[in-house]
């Protein structure tokens, strides 16, 4: 059984999707609306990762879970040794959510690639954080990211 | 009352009495409403992962605080890792002692950190005996032909 929480989780990942989508190639909401949104999580800890990706499941999401920003990018088609984009069609993610720390880069360095490929550039980017303190480090980044976005 | 039904009243008082307790929290509760009929099991599976997870991480901390030269980094970076997945699964007390834990690693207080890793270790224990006897009772409903309640 869905609670409020979820419905509104829900409700903020179409709408958050589908004005992107909007924007990108002009599809009107009408089509968007049967389009089953496709997330890409990343979170190294696997109780998390499973958790994430019920919960987008029971949101009529589809999600692809993985464990580090490396395996990101070679999804992505991003990968330094990749010569070409094999497999997995990129332009079907519709967000990507990921957790404030992530292993084998920094978030910054995940973003900048992401953000940097003209393909990839307009599927927005949620960070997710357990940590209640801003510190300044994350300022510093904010403002980086703000640069980037 | 039938068996079905003092089963699932044993459920929801022990269930309730673990949150009285503040062995687990809201989230806990979360992860109860995630579970359906299409998926029975999954608390049941997180949870197991989380125990798993809980064994790896605190024999990583024990190696790492057993060496001559402490890396309090490393020793850290597991407890956050802990603090995490313990905040997930709801498990209120092992998510506590792990923000506590984690300001001896920040004093590099070698003294102050094995204790935390013992109580950790003690909570960890007491939790994995708790819930496995929330998941029996669950397992005795199915088997009985009932539905588990939904905690409100």
């Amino acid at each position: 059984m869905k609670n409020e929480q979820q419905k509104i989780l829900g409700q903020f990942l179409r709408k958050l999707t589908l004005n992107f989508l909007v924007d990108r190639v002009g599809m009107d909401h009408s089509l968007s609306d049967s389009k089953e949104v496709h997330v890409l999580a990343i979170d190294e800890n696997l109780v998390d990762r499973t958790v994430i990706e019920r919960l987008l499941k029971i949101t009529s999401c589809k999600v692809t879970a993985v464990d580090s920003g490396i395996r990101v990018l070679q999804f992505l088609g991003l990968h330094e040794e990749n010569n070409c984009s094999v497999g997995f069609d990129s332009l079907k993610m519709d967000l990507i959510i990921t957790d404030y720390c992530i292993p084998g880069m920094t978030r910054y360095k995940l973003l900048k690639k992401i953000k940097g490929s003209s393909a990839l550039r307009e599927i927005p980017v949620v960070i997710m954080s357990s940590e209640n303190v801003v510190t300044r480090s994350t300022d510093a980044w904010e403002k980086k990211q703000r640069i980037l976005l | 009352m039938n068996a079905v039904a003092q089963l699932q009243r044993q459920f929801v008082d022990y269930f309730n009495s673990l949150y009285r307790e503040g062995v687990v929290d809201d989230q806990f509760a979360e992860l109860q409403k995630l579970q359906d009929e299409s998926t029975p099991d999954f608390v049941a599976e997180v949870v197991t992962l989380f125990f798993e997870d809980c064994e790896k991480l605190i024999n990583n901390m024990a190696k790492a605080l057993d060496q001559q030269v402490v890396d309090y980094k490393q020793v850290d970076s597991h407890v956050h890792q802990l603090k995490g997945s313990s905040s997930s699964v709801g498990a209120m007390r092992v998510k506590n002692l792990c923000i506590a834990f984690r300001t001896h690693c920040e004093a590099q207080n070698r003294d102050g950190c094995v204790r935390c890793l013992q109580q950790v270790n003690n909570e960890y224990l007491f939790l994995k005996n708790k819930l496995q006897t929330l998941f029996r009772l669950q397992q005795q409903i199915l088997a009985a032909g009932g539905s588990i309640p939904t905690i409100a």
